[in-house]
């Protein structure tokens, strides 16, 4: 029987989640939501972290009803993500870790994703598309390690969205992306944005600056709507992330692709990947705002996998990384 | 009147040709053509994007294919001749290389099978032909092991490597865009065939010694790299 607790708070979402072997005993999560018509800054939202951090740590343990000498280790996020919001959480962790006696993880929060769809969806061996707001990459596992086949060669989908979702002044609660979700099923007109694929990578700024230019023009001469830019903005990023993961799984001859991630939550994207799937006899799999959305409980289960191949991070190596490829980590705990 | 019926007559084609594949942009089918043994490439209508968006793209990758296809083999690069072209259906017909096998599957199988051609003269050959196709100005935009041909040529005849799927391709001058270009290549050929970094390296010094404007182009495939996501800027 194993344990873990696992620490996250790379971006805007504070979370801490227990796992036993597979079991979720508890994840609760924070989120730091700004203005209508801002982002969230480093230095804000490391505060709005040190700030609840002690209290979700408090009822991850009473929700999965453990003390701390219940717990075998302690992982955290090492990377990629935030420098503030990062070092505040690993030094919660540490701290943690010393206090209780217990073995450190460092994990990768891109793995942390993988590994947690991986866990809930129980797909054998699928590309994952795996899209953010800080991260867009196409991944498909081979001889140990989680190679990137395809990515964002600027910005992420998320980081796009988000950004969009500033320049028309829609609500960041719970999060940009959903709200432009719900706004984009009341959109119709599909209005031409550029499309940008190159090979098995895509680009989002050039989209991005041409919405953030064209979309006061557009709106204010009445060519069409704020829903109409939601749906086209959302049916062309979605179209390019659905192509280049076909692209990798038609190059690896794959049958099951797997999304996480908190654009993976977008139901309009789900559906999409779900009929390119259909037409190639492949199966998708999704999870639920739970999981697509950063947690802790998805860097417990990495670090259980990782943990229990016999990997620990030392003190002294339990710095964090605002850069930290997932093709770095290497894979021991398959085969 | 007349778009429907070429396209119920390519349709009609196509329902009695062997379908060799579905990749991720179109249906691969064999069959004959005027006498010819003929691959046609039918990209059909993706049902997950919005038929404007749909309808625009699948045009101009047909158009782009067809004109990088003609540019290349004007130029003398080994490319698959056009046959025909239907524009309602987006359907390419092309010349079938008979005989031959991708250079995915050449280096996955090798040294187990006696392949035609060592692992080291194909990566030597690969960087030729790409430097010719960059010297033309056309970028792929697509360049992987999958696209590319290889025909063993008679008992110790020159075997030929082919380049082919131009859907993502444009025409471009700048060294950025063939930096990038090789940059393609490369991730899709280290992520496809682990550990064969040296192979990519000589593949890469036959590009440099091979095109006439190289130099330009390495330094920005150096710089691209470094531009990776998430990857440190040091070093």
């Amino acid at each position: 029987m194993t344990i873990v607790i696992g620490f996250e708070g790379s971006a805007n979402k504070i979370g801490i989640g227990i796992i036993k072997d597979g079991e979720v005993l508890s994840n609760p999560r924070r989120t730091y939501i700004t203005p209508p018509g801002q982002g969230f800054m480093p230095s804000d939202t490391a505060r709005h972290h040190r700030a609840v951090i002690l209290t979700v740590l408090k009822e991850a343990l009473e929700q999965a009803g453990l003390r701390p000498a219940d717990i075998d280790c302690v992982a955290y996020t090492k990377g990629p993500g935030m420098g503030a919001p990062l070092v505040t959480v690993a030094l919660v962790a540490r701290t943690v870790a010393q206090l209780w006696g217990k073995p450190l993880l460092g994990v990768n929060h891109c793995i942390g994703h993988i590994e947690m769809g991986r866990l809930i969806t129980q797909a054998n061996n699928p590309t994952v598309l795996y899209v953010s707001g800080g991260n867009t990459q196409v991944i498909a596992y081979s001889e140990r390690r989680y190679r990137i086949f395809g990515e964002t060669i600027d910005i992420a989908v998320g980081n796009c969205l988000d950004r969009f979702a500033r320049v028309i002044k829609i609500s960041n609660d719970p999060s940009p992306g959903y709200n432009i979700e719900q706004m984009a099923k009341k959109g119709s007109q599909y209005v031409e944005l550029p499309y940008t694929v190159k090979g098995m990578d895509v680009s989002f700024s050039g989209i991005l600056s041409y919405i953030e230019e064209a979309a006061h023009k557009m709106l204010s001469s009445g060519q069409c709507s704020e829903e109409d830019l939601c749906f086209s903005l959302q049916e062309t990023v979605f179209s390019m992330l659905v192509e280049i993961t076909e692209r990798a799984m038609a190059h690896c001859g794959s049958g099951e692709v797997l999304i996480v991630g908190g654009v993976g939550c977008n139901l309009r994207l789900q559906e999409m990947m779900g009929v390119m799937c259909k037409e190639r006899n492949a199966k998708l799999f999704a999870t639920d705002e739970r999981f697509c959305i950063d947690n802790g409980a998805m860097i417990a289960q990495a670090g259980w996998e990782m943990f229990r191949s016999g990997q620990v991070t030392e003190l002294e190596d339990s710095w964090i990384t605002q850069r930290y490829r997932t093709d770095e980590v290497e894979v021991t705990w398959r085969d | 009147m007349a778009q429907a019926k070429s396209m119920a007559a390519i349709l009609e084609f196509l329902s009695k040709a062997e379908l060799l594949k579905q990749g991720a942009e179109a249906r691969v089918y064999r069959s004959n053509f005027l006498g010819r043994p003929t691959i046609v490439k039918e990209r059909f209508r993706k049902q997950y994007r919005h038929p404007l968006l749909d309808e625009k793209l699948t045009h101009r990758r047909t158009v782009q294919e067809v004109r990088s296809v003609l540019r290349c083999r004007r130029a003398g690069i080994s490319v698959p001749v056009v046959y025909f072209v239907d524009y309602t259906s987006h359907s390419i017909f092309l010349e079938e290389i008979e005989g031959s096998s991708t250079v995915r599957d050449h280096i996955a199988s090798a040294p187990r099978s006696a392949s035609c051609e060592g692992l080291e003269p194909l990566a030597e050959r690969v960087g030729q032909v790409l430097a010719k196709m960059h010297d033309e100005d056309v970028i792929h935009g697509d360049l992987t092991t999958s696209n590319m041909l290889l025909r063993c040529g008679p008992e110790d005849g020159e075997s030929e490597l082919f380049l082919i799927d131009f859907g993502l391709s444009y025409i471009s001058a700048l060294p950025e865009d063939k930096g990038v270009d090789l940059y393609v290549l490369e991730k899709a050929f280290l992520s496809t065939h682990p550990n064969t970094e040296a192979l990519f390296e000589r593949l890469l010094k036959s590009y440099a010694v091979s095109s006439k404007k190289s130099a330009a182009v390495i330094k920005k495939l150096d710089e691209v790299r470094l531009r990776g996501r998430k990857r440190s800027m040091v070093g």
